[in-house]
Parts: C-alpha cells; sequence; structure tokens
C-alpha cells in the first residue's frame, strides 16, 4: 500500500484530505469490483468439466481484462493530450480502419487468413495501425490544434472513407470469406487465441510502463498546450510519447478482439465521473479497472443475459453512440 | 473629390448601385444549358456502358435485342440514376437550409439510417413486403428519425455547426447500430450491407418507378423555395416577414424525408452527396433556393451518374456499386470543405 | 533583461506578423506592449516566452537562449500566461497554483513548495476560493488564480498577455497595482500586452508600441504618451491632456448625432479640399 500512498499525496487541509480519501476509496472499490466481476465470470453456472470451463473461461477472461485495461488508459491519457473529453482514438476513425486492413486482408488470403499464424497477422495488424495512428494525429494536431470540433469531424468522415473502401473489398469476397471476415472484425472474445493473447498482454504491459513516467507531465498537459510549456514541459516531445503509447494499446485491443468504437469513450468518461481527480497516475488505475470491469461485466450480461444473441460491440456501440450524444449536448465546450 | 460635385447627392446614390452589382453569381440560361448538355452526354455513356457493350454508334439505329437491354435494363438505370442524385442533393440543400446549417444532410441526421432500419423492420414484420410497403415504412421511420433530430438540434448548447453536424452523424450510428443489432439477431447483416450501399446495378423497368415521386416532391420543394430561403435566415427573421415558421419547418422535413426513403428504398445511400453537392453549389451561387434549387438538382445528377459510370469502368465487367464510389469521392470532398471552411475562417 | 533579436514570423507565409523585431527590455521593470489590432503584440510576446517558434531571429532572457534552452530551465527563469485559459480540466485553485511549482518539483511537492504556493494565494486573496473549482468562480476570480499560479512559479520575468482581459474597472485596477507591486516589491520583471493606453501610461516603467508587426517606439510614459507619437500608431485622433499630474489620452469624440452633422462635414471636406 506505500505506493498507493505515495500516489495519493494527502493534501494538507481537511477539503483536500477528504478529496484525497474519496479518490482512494473509488480505486478501491473499483478494484473489488473489477476481482468481483472477474470471479464471476470464472465461476457462474459451469456445466460439465471443471477444468475445460476454467482454462476456456480464463482465456476470455485474459483477453477482457487486456483489453479493458488497454482501452481504458489509453483513452484517458489521449482525451488529455488531445484536450477533449470526447476525442478518442475509436471515435477518430480507427476502428474503420481495422476493418479496412482486415478486409484486405481477407481479400487477398480468403478463408486463409482466419489459419496465419496469429502473432504475424497481429504484428501486421498492430504495426499499421500504430504508424498509422501516429501519423494521422500528429497530422490533424498540428493542422488544426484550434478546432477541435473540427478534429473530430475529420476523424468521422476519415472513418466513413475507410469504411467505404472496406465495404467496397467486402463486395468481391465470397460468402464464405465474408463470414471470415465478419468473425474477424466483430469483436469477439468468445475466440481467443492464447499465443495471441500472451503477445497482447505482453505488448500491453510494456506500453504501461512507458506510460507511467509521464503522466505527472500529462498532468500539466492538461492545463494547455500554452500553459505547459510555460511550466517548462517539453510538450511535443510528451504529446508523441503518449500518443505512441496510446495508439499501441488501441492497436493491441483492436487486434485481439476487433473493433469496440465508443468502448473508450464511456470507459474513459465515466473513470473521470466515479476517479475524481486530475492526477492521471491515479485517473489511469481507475480507467484501467473500470475499462476491466465494463468489458468483463459486458461480455458477462451478453453471455448470460442475452445468451449471446448478440455481441458485445453491438451492445457497446448502441450505448456509447447515446452517450457520446448526451455528452455533445451537455457540454458547452468539449 | 472636386468642388463640382455636389456632395449630398453622391451618398444616397452610392448604396444601390454597390448592392445591385454584389448580387453577383447569377445563374445564367448558358450555365444551365450547359450543365444539361454535359448531362446528357453523360447519360448517353450510361446507356452504352455494360455487360453487353452497345457501340455509341449502334444507340441511334438499335437492333431489336439492344433496343430491349436498352429500354429494359440501361434506361431505367439512367433515369434512377438522374432522380435519385437529384433528389438527394436537393434534399441536403432543402435540409441546410431549414436548419441554417451547412453541415447537415439526410446522411448525418439519421434520415437515411432510419430509412434503412424502417426497410429492415418491413422485412422482418411483413413477411413478402414488396417495394411499395417498404417505401412506405421506410418513409415512416425516416420521417420520425428526423423529426427527432430535429427535436435533439433544439436542446444543443453549443450553437457551433460542425458539433451540429457531429450530434447528427452519432445520432445516426446510433440508429444504424440498432438496426445492426436487429440484422445480427435475424443474420440478415449481409442484406443490410446491400441495402445501404446504393447500387443501380439491379435496376430493371418496374422496379424504378417509385423514384418518379420525388419529381412531385421536388416540385413542391420548388414552390416553397422561397419560404425555405427566408426560414434559413431565422425564426425572428421569418415572423418578421410573415413567414410561418413552424409550418415550413414542417414541408421541409417531409420534402426531405420522401425523397430520403424513396431513394433508399429504390437504390441505397450515397453518403455525403446530399452534403457535398449543395455546398459546393452554395460556394458558387449563395443560399437563395429559387436560385440555387435547379442547379444543385443538375449537379446532384451529374455526381451519381460520374460515380456510377466510374464505378462501371474501374473494374469491367464487374461493377463497383456508386455508393462506395460515391463514399469516397465524398469523403475527400468533404474533408476538403471542412478545412477549406476553416482556413477561411481563420484568416 | 531581455534581448530581442531580428525575430520575424508570420502565420501563413503571406504577411509578416513579426517584421524583423530588435527590442531590449530592462530589467525590473514593468513594461507595457501596446498597439492596434494585428500590430503582432502577442505574438513577440509569445515567442519571448518560446510558445511559439518564430521563423527567424532569437530571444535571450539575461544569458539564456530561450528558444533553445532546455523547456525547465527556461520555466525556472520565465512565467507567461496567455489570455484566453479554459481548460477541459476540472481543477480547483489550490490544485491550478500547485501546478506552478511543476518546473522545480516535477509533481513531487516539498514543504517549500507547499508555502510559496499558500504565499501566492494570500498574495491574490484566494483564500476562501482555495477548494473551489475554476469553473465554479468569476471570470476576475479565475482569472486571479492563474496569476496566482505564475507567480508561484517564482520566476525573475513574468509574461501577461492581456490581463485584464474580462476584468471589470476595479479588478482591472486592482491587478495593475499587483503587476506594479511585483515589479517594485519583488523585483520581478513584467511584461504586459495591453489594450488601454492609459493603464499603461499610469502603471508602467516603460512602454513598447508596436504596429504592422514592428516596433515604432520605445520609452518612458512621458515620452510616448505624446499626441505626435500617439496618432500614428493608433490612426486615430487622440489628445493627451495632463490631469492631475498625469497624461490621459482622449480617444473618443462622441459628436451629437443631428441630421446636419454629415452636412457639415461635407462643407468640412470641401473647403480643405478647395
Amino acid at each position: 500500500m506505500t505506493t498507493l500512498h505515495s500516489l495519493l499525496e494527502l493534501g494538507s487541509t481537511p477539503t483536500e484530505r477528504r478529496r484525497d480519501r474519496a479518490v482512494r476509496l473509488s480505486l478501491l472499490t473499483l478494484a473489488a469490483l473489477a476481482l468481483a466481476s472477474c470471479a464471476a465470470y470464472l465461476l457462474y453456472d459451469v456445466q460439465g468439466s471443471w477444468s475445460y470451463a476454467l482454462s476456456l473461461r480464463s482465456r476470455q477472461l485474459g483477453a477482457l481484462v487486456v483489453v479493458g485495461v488497454a482501452i481504458g488508459v489509453s483513452s484517458v491519457v489521449f482525451q488529455t493530450i488531445a484536450g477533449s473529453r470526447i476525442l478518442t482514438p475509436s471515435v477518430m476513425g480507427f476502428d474503420s480502419l481495422y476493418v479496412l486492413i482486415q478486409t484486405v486482408f481477407v481479400a487477398s488470403l480468403g478463408g486463409a487468413a482466419l489459419t496465419l499464424g496469429v502473432v504475424e497477422r497481429f504484428v501486421v495488424n498492430a504495426v499499421l495501425l500504430a504508424t498509422f495512428g501516429v501519423l494521422l494525429f500528429r497530422w490533424l494536431f498540428r493542422r488544426n490544434s484550434r478546432n477541435l470540433y473540427v478534429l473530430v469531424m475529420i476523424g468521422i468522415v476519415l472513418g466513413a472513407f475507410f469504411q467505404s473502401l472496406a465495404v467496397l473489398m467486402s463486395r468481391v469476397l465470397t460468402p464464405d470469406d465474408y463470414l471470415t471476415l465478419q468473425q474477424l472484425t466483430f469483436a469477439s472474445f468468445t475466440t481467443v487465441n492464447p499465443t495471441l493473447l500472451g503477445v497482447a498482454a505482453l505488448v500491453t504491459v510494456a506500453g504501461l510502463a512507458a506510460l507511467v513516467p509521464m503522466l505527472r507531465q500529462v498532468d500539466v498537459v492538461d492545463l494547455g498546450k500554452d500553459n505547459a510549456i510555460a511550466l517548462g514541459v517539453d510538450y511535443h516531445r510528451v504529446v508523441t510519447r503518449v500518443l505512441l503509447v496510446s495508439v499501441l494499446l488501441v492497436a493491441v485491443s483492436a487486434a485481439l478482439v476487433g473493433p469496440m468504437l465508443f468502448l473508450g469513450l464511456i470507459v474513459a468518461n465515466l473513470a473521470r465521473q466515479v476517479v475524481r481527480t486530475n492526477r492521471h497516475r491515479a485517473l489511469a488505475i481507475g480507467a484501467g479497472l473500470l475499462g476491466a470491469v465494463i468489458c468483463v461485466l459486458g461480455q458477462f450480461i451478453v453471455a448470460h443475459v442475452f445468451g449471446l444473441t448478440t455481441t458485445f460491440s453491438v451492445v457497446v456501440n448502441l450505448v456509447g453512440g447515446v452517450y457520446f450524444i448526451i455528452l455533445l449536448l451537455r457540454t458547452t465546450r468539449l | 473629390m472636386t468642388l463640382a460635385r455636389p456632395a449630398v447627392a453622391d451618398r444616397p446614390t452610392a448604396g444601390p448601385v454597390t448592392g445591385a452589382d454584389r448580387r453577383g453569381g447569377r445563374v445564367h440560361g448558358r450555365h444551365l444549358l450547359v450543365g444539361l448538355l454535359l448531362l446528357a452526354i453523360g447519360s448517353y455513356l450510361s446507356l452504352s456502358i455494360g455487360a453487353v457493350k452497345i457501340p455509341l454508334g449502334d444507340m441511334f439505329h438499335p437492333s431489336e435485342q439492344q433496343w430491349r437491354i436498352i429500354t429494359l435494363s440501361r434506361m431505367p438505370r439512367t433515369i434512377a440514376i438522374l432522380l435519385a442524385g437529384a433528389a438527394l442533393a436537393v434534399a441536403g440543400l432543402i435540409m441546410q437550409r431549414i436548419t441554417q446549417n451547412s453541415y447537415v444532410s439526410p446522411s448525418t441526421s439519421g434520415t437515411v439510417e432510419a430509412a434503412i432500419f424502417g426497410v429492415l423492420l418491413a422485412t422482418l414484420l411483413v413477411p413478402g413486403a414488396g417495394l411499395t410497403d417498404k417505401m412506405l415504412i421506410a418513409l415512416a421511420t425516416a420521417l420520425i428519425g428526423t423529426f427527432g433530430f430535429l427535436q435533439i438540434l433544439q436542446r444543443v448548447r453549443v450553437r457551433d455547426p460542425i458539433v451540429v453536424a457531429l450530434i447528427g452523424i452519432m445520432y445516426g450510428g446510433v440508429i444504424g447500430a440498432l438496426t445492426t443489432y436487429l440484422a445480427y439477431r435475424n443474420d440478415l447483416l449481409q442484406l443490410l450491407e446491400i441495402w445501404t450501399t446504393a447500387s443501380f446495378s439491379s435496376i430493371q423497368a418496374g422496379q424504378y418507378e417509385p423514384l418518379y415521386l420525388v419529381v412531385f416532391v421536388g416540385a413542391v420543394g420548388y414552390l416553397f423555395a422561397d419560404r425555405f430561403t427566408v426560414v434559413g435566415m431565422g425564426r425572428e427573421f421569418a415572423t418578421n416577414l410573415g413567414v410561418n415558421y413552424r409550418f415550413v419547418l414542417y414541408v421541409g422535413l417531409i420534402v426531405v424525408s420522401v425523397m430520403a426513403a424513396t431513394v433508399v428504398v429504390v437504390v441505397g445511400s450515397i453518403p455525403f452527396l446530399g452534403l457535398i453537392v449543395p455546398n459546393i453549389v452554395r460556394i458558387w451561387l449563395g443560399d437563395n433556393v429559387r436560385v440555387v434549387l435547379p442547379v444543385t438538382a443538375l449537379a446532384g445528377a451529374g455526381f451519381v451518374l460520374a460515380c456510377d459510370i466510374v464505378g462501371r469502368l474501374i473494374r469491367y465487367p464487374y461493377e463497383i456499386p456508386v455508393g462506395v464510389v460515391g463514399g469516397v469521392v465524398g469523403a475527400g470532398v468533404f474533408i476538403w470543405l471542412i478545412v477549406r471552411a476553416q482556413s477561411k475562417g481563420r484568416a | 533583461m531581455i534581448t530581442v533579436s531580428s525575430v520575424s514570423h508570420s502565420y501563413d507565409d503571406t504577411s509578416l506578423v513579426l517584421d524583423d523585431v530588435d527590442l531590449t527590455l530592462p530589467r525590473g521593470a514593468l513594461t507595457a506592449l501596446i498597439g492596434p489590432n494585428g500590430a503582432g503584440k502577442s505574438t513577440l510576446l509569445s515567442a519571448m516566452a518560446r510558445l511559439l517558434s518564430p521563423d527567424q531571429g532569437a530571444v535571450r532572457v539575461d544569458d539564456l537562449d530561450v528558444l533553445r534552452a532546455k523547456p525547465d530551465v527556461v520555466a525556472r527563469k520565465l512565467a507567461v500566461l496567455r489570455q484566453d485559459n479554459h481548460l477541459t480540466a476540472r481543477l480547483t485553485v489550490v490544485d491550478l497554483v500547485r501546478f506552478g511549482r511543476f518546473p522545480y518539483s516535477k509533481g513531487h511537492l516539498d514543504a517549500e513548495d507547499h508555502e510559496i504556493v499558500e504565499r501566492s494565494l494570500d498574495y491574490l486573496q484566494l483564500g476562501e476560493f482555495r477548494d473551489r473549482h475554476l469553473d465554479e468562480l468569476s471570470g476576475g476570480q479565475r482569472q486571479r488564480a492563474f496569476i496566482a499560479m505564475v507567480l508561484a512559479q517564482d520566476t525573475d520575468y513574468v509574461l501577461l498577455d492581456e490581463p485584464l482581459n474580462n476584468l471589470d474597472l476595479r479588478h482591472a485596477a486592482a491587478m495593475m497595482q499587483l503587476l506594479r507591486q511585483a515589479a517594485t516589491e519583488l523585483r520581478k520583471t513584467v511584461v504586459v500586452v495591453l489594450h488601454d493606453i492609459n493603464f499603461a501610461a499610469a502603471y508602467a516603467d516603460h512602454i513598447v508600441a508596436m504596429k504592422g508587426g514592428a516596433v515604432m517606439a520605445t520609452g518612458s510614459p512621458a515620452e510616448l504618451m505624446r499626441t505626435e507619437v500617439l496618432r500614428p500608431i493608433f490612426d486615430l485622433d487622440i489628445e493627451v491632456h495632463e490631469i492631475g499630474g498625469r497624461r490621459v489620452c482622449l480617444y473618443w469624440h462622441p459628436e451629437p448625432a443631428t441630421l446636419e452633422a454629415p452636412a457639415r462635414d461635407d462643407i468640412h471636406a470641401e473647403s480643405s479640399s478647395g
């Protein structure tokens, strides 16, 4: 617990101490919730062989946790870097690019795309997405740093652009290949390859480790570009690094389970509501935990309440879209 | 300034003269004529392209088989293209005027998505639903969807036009997600994708005729042109001029919904068309609906015709759906429009 | 001492916002940058504070090359505040002021840092707003919170872009008084962009007048507050009066809005051209 204490240095006045205690409490609650939902996911309604069910479920659970943590943490820091609560990598057209890459993949390889070495496919996807992401965001942030709405709009239209291209490709697919594509692009936690999961977990941990030392500087970037520079933060270096890490994390999640347009948006904004602080060390932990909770619980509900008649990503898109509109309606500034 | 010039007299005359000059950008009959001519040439090309090549020269004295292909397939297709393009562009124009926002269009405000939702509903609820059933249900959902968007619009706090458009896109996205949810449950996903992407390849005689409805609705739109212009200047402005703001708004709503729903049911959706075409015409001619509407219709028809011809030629003899070509081009042009508006605003 | 040497900058490659500016600002003084809109005041201030890298030229603060030195080294020498500080972050006042210590503490505040933070809160009389969120404050209070952050940065040089924006008359005067004190009592070098010439004349030691990206005149208020100096800078019929030993500019000339007014103007025009 010493790390947690140093992380949440208690303030000097009663008000601040109360606030810091609230932050600590919210983090502990989230951690407990995460553990509880993991346990429920593993143990609820097991039929037949326990060892088989546990090995299958623990793999799915691993994927859910990795995705939740990766999306949660990356979205929250991305929001700060972008200076907007409605900007997440996915909203910026990232997911459509993922679909496009997948479609090109299936179109060129057919059903073989599924059997092709998972690690190779993962690496190709992650590298392509990360490269594109950093290029795109650098271009966008340099070009139109003044109006965030415009950034979002361009991101969304780019998304539509990639989507059109992907549809174009999918039109020439045979129904079999189309099925393959659907399996690849619809986020699915049920078919997780253990090797892939291992690689994804490793990359996620590496990304998080690279992020941690920068989080205090991210706190300052939250004050805006000019103020951050005025306070001696090497703004461009911090932004580039954080972008790279968060894009990598999103790429990991997309390659692991497919696109989840609004997951990051929901997780990051909820995390800011629950963990009421601007210290990104606490915020990132909160977002990571919350991401895991939402993914695990969400998949649990899809499996046990809806009986798998829908997918988690469809539900997330539905809920997330409504939430996004509410965010747009409520905020006077983004 | 010389002594001889009566100083007082030149003031009042200065105003009207420059005012008349500034009106500028008028459509000359010439321009319309050139546009029509281009459209005719394009249509002529469109008639000749297809799996069975009909040489351009043969068009004037076709063989019996060629004539059958032309009347049963090529002619309906070309007419459908022209009508659909014109309808979506005019729907976009009217929508942009009545919401006073140039980033709004049927495909960025839930209208199109709601219509697609209607088509899915019809398929699920009415087994063996014909074109008319689908159209009626799609029209109803499109009306409800667009009305919902207007309701949201009145509750937005940020007046930035881009935010409004974002809300519209997201709103459409939510309806789309709902549609996907239903389609996924009923294994209709691939069908859904075919409906949502406009294609003229399956248009034949007997399947496109409902599109003629847009001509009628378009005429209504033209009758209301001046009122749309006035409403586009704001509620207070319209009230001041004695125009019934709410009534005109609803007329616009119906015109837009009918046009969008009809096109979606018959051919599918062409993203961004209703957004970019009116905007480009607007840059050139301004905001007077009466002046702009015919040109917008022509331009929309021309745009779709061009996209369709390109889609048919890229991978001849296979066809790429016009919605996909239009989507790629439209997204590109839209980004250009945004960046352009941004750099203008900054200067 | 701040030395600006041959700094030029343009935003869109068509027109120069700063056109080969050379300027030296004295230590320990309150300097006001004045000039009409588009004169390049804010751009010059941004360049001095390395918020913007000018296309050409160099800025030195004492012996520090501002554009090349390490960011945190500069941040311990020079503090800057731009005019519009809309934050997406929901911060309390004290949180914001603590960020002023970031160049020293990198986020790990020690006892001394906390003491400096409390001192600048006191200095700006923000005690009662200490734990309030910025978005719950009025524009003037928020402005004071940002100034407190800048003071907590404890730098020899403080650069402010239009700090009187959004302040009513009372708070504007109080702000100028505070900056005056910072220069006199704390021996800080303060540079402010101001729109109101009279505020500049009343509180500054040194005035820099700019127009069209160039420095038109520099000097003490007494040297600059003259009709023949100010008129060409602002293209405005400025009269300078002396009231109670202070020079005050009058630049508004309301005329009775009667129907004869234009006619009389025309007669003027005719007689002067004739």
